[in-house]
């Protein structure tokens, strides 16, 4: 999937000579915690976010309504030359890297200039989407032997009860390195006919898995 | 008045996919069968259930659908041709005169319905009916018309009823919250197994409803290995609040019988126990808040011999005012059927204590539940509060 397909096209921007008054007005009616800010032909001079603006104003507890901070441009607290993104970039690559740089949203830019945003809050409903968790499902939980084929072998049974598989997840087995776990999202309310059959193939299903309950 | 009709026709068996799949109508015989065994059922309880008319369906499901499974139970569609439409597939196959077995379901429901609020009983119940997984335009999850949203709708239109629809199947009730997501009139209570491995996946207590409809639909998924008394801790705190919240005119109640320890589809740890004190409560919730208008309706329920006869049983003792009974089951029920009954019966009224190995994780359980509750109700405890 690549940020294309997630971004949010249409963004609240700034331009560098609103005031932070504007900027913090902008973010609160919007619901929105990331402000690019772009010049008249729409390149990215910066990215305003609320905790600059929270570490720029003076403490909530000292009474001064009308701080001269809120009059000051953006220009003059936004960071500079903010990280960017491109509308071809992988979305696994964008998450790795709001992670490795701790930051929170990224401009994305094609042809210089500013055609969307992405946040951590986009990646996350993404995240949601890949589980599989929005559609009516089961989960079935697989323990399967790291090598090539496995994959195919399990879809195998699915295929042969005519069942939609809606997510795949694959992750390592914390027990044991030459495992993975295979977390299967199937579009049916009776998943017991495939678990006998994945069972009869020799796979070890964890989940369900009930002591004193036989899944005949 | 009556206390109340219990609505069954036996064309509601017409209702089956196959000897083998989970949904098996048989129950409502094994019910019906014990009890007469203990003449708490009487042929005079018993009012036939009418069949839906297409007009009555239409209040919860799109024309092309109706004319989808019509001419896929008389054989004139193949599997492929449906499937976009949720039949043909493995939890919903195509079976002769669908149609018809479905809307009898529905019609069954709205005869409880029509007994109820034209007053000539305080309660009526359909175990034949309950089928919360159907969707406006696809069947889902054994569900093909969803009697419950045909119901309500018709509640609305006809009686013109604020409807409070609660639902204890293990399984979410994502047919009738879906449709009654922005309706501010109708509230929808369920209590399921969490969705994080349970079909159909939804009911996570974000889901609130939406636009007009925010803040009327309540759900609240249980841990799997839930047992009995967080499980009723969760049904008595959410009932009472949301009863109190919502002050319905009629009270609808979803009585799946699948949270049971036994029960293959789910992976609740509940036994006979919750079964006896579900409908007391919302006997109790109905006569104060509702001038006794209550209807239920079955639901799921997949161990049809050693689990649901029983725990349905207890529905219709309750609604009755007749002594919910304690002891051996009778002998000539547990005679007729043990012999095609593939497991041993449970031989008496309650469970077996123990019924399971005690649950390792169980104080972790009960306080992750308490905490979904407080989560689920935040909504309407605050709006009291404020």
């Amino acid at each position: 999937m690549i940020v294309e397909e997630i971004m949010n096209e249409e963004p609240y921007t700034l331009a560098p000579t609103n005031t932070v008054f504007e900027a913090l007005k902008l973010m609160r009616e919007k619901k929105v915690r990331h402000l690019p800010v772009i010049d008249e032909e729409r390149h990215v001079l910066g990215v305003i976010t609320e905790r600059d603006i929270k570490e720029a104003l003076p403490s909530s507890l000292r009474d001064e309504p009308n701080s001269p901070v809120f009059n000051a441009k953006v220009e003059e607290i936004m960071v500079k030359n903010p990280l960017v993104g491109h509308p071809l970039d992988f979305v696994e690559e964008v998450a790795l890297t709001f992670y490795e740089s701790k930051v929170g949203c990224l401009p994305i830019v094609s042809g210089g200039k500013l055609v969307g945003i992405v946040t951590t809050t986009d990646l996350l409903y993404t995240y949601i989407e890949l589980t599989g968790a929005t559609e009516p499902g089961s989960k079935i939980e697989i323990r399967v032997s790291d090598t090539p084929g496995i994959l195919f072998e399990i879809t195998k049974v699915f295929n042969k009860h005519h069942a939609n598989v809606q997510s795949v997840l694959v992750y390592p087995d914390s027990e044991n390195t030459q495992n993975k776990i295979l977390s299967v999202r199937v579009k049916t309310l009776n998943p017991l006919a495939m678990i006998k059959d994945l069972r009869k193939e020799g796979f070890d299903v964890l989940w369900p898995n009930l002591p004193g309950v036989s899944l005949q | 008045m009556k206390k109340a009709v219990f609505v069954y026709s036996p064309e509601q068996l017409g209702y089956k996919f196959s000897d083998t799949h989970p949904f098996n109508h048989k129950r409502l015989t094994l019910t019906m069968d014990l009890l007469k065994n203990i003449e708490a059922l009487d042929d005079l309880d018993i009012v036939p259930a009418r069949v839906a008319t297409e007009e009555e369906l239409l209040l919860a499901h799109d024309p092309k659908y109706i004319d989808i499974v019509k001419r896929a139970g008389h054989g004139e569609l193949s599997e492929a041709q449906c499937e976009s439409y949720g039949i043909g597939t493995e939890d919903t196959p195509i079976f002769e005169n669908m149609h018809e077995a479905s809307a009898q379901l529905v019609g069954g429901t709205l005869t409880a319905v029509d007994y109820v609020m034209e007053g000539k009983v305080e309660h009526a119940l359909n175990l034949g009916g309950g089928l919360h997984h159907g969707f406006r335009g696809r069947a889902s999850g054994f569900c093909i018309y969803n009697d419950s949203t045909v119901a309500i709708r018709y509640l609305q239109e006809k009686y013109n009823a604020r409807v409070l629809y609660v639902d204890t199947d293990a399984h979410h009730g994502d047919g009738v919250q879906w449709s009654f997501y922005e309706d501010p009139d109708v509230c929808t209570l369920s209590i399921h197994e969490t969705g994080r491995y349970l079909f159909p996946g939804t009911g996570n207590i974000t889901e609130r409803g939406n636009g007009q409809g925010y803040g009327t639909s309540f759900n609240f998924p249980i841990d799997a290995f839930t047992e009995d008394e967080s499980f009723l801790e969760i049904y008595e705190k959410s009932m009472r609040e949301v009863f109190e919240f919502f002050k319905p005119d009629v009270v609808l109640t979803q009585n799946g019988a699948d949270a049971h320890y036994f029960d293959p589809l789910t992976h609740l740890y509940g036994t006979m126990n919750i079964y006896r004190e579900i409908p007391k409560l919302a006997h109790k919730l109905a006569h104060e808040y509702c001038g006794g208008k209550w209807i239920a309706v079955g639901g799921g329920g997949y161990d049809i011999w050693r689990v649901v006869p029983r725990a349905w049983s207890m529905l219709w003792l309750e609604m009755t005012d007749q002594q919910l009974p304690t002891g051996p089951l009778p002998q000539a029920w547990l005679d007729r059927w043990q012999p095609e009954a593939p497991v041993p019966f449970i031989p008496t009224w309650e469970d077996p204590n123990p019924l399971y190995e005690p649950i390792p994780r169980k104080a972790e359980i009960e306080e992750k539940n308490t905490q979904m509750l407080a989560k689920a109700l935040h909504i309407i405890r605050n709006e009291k509060r404020a």
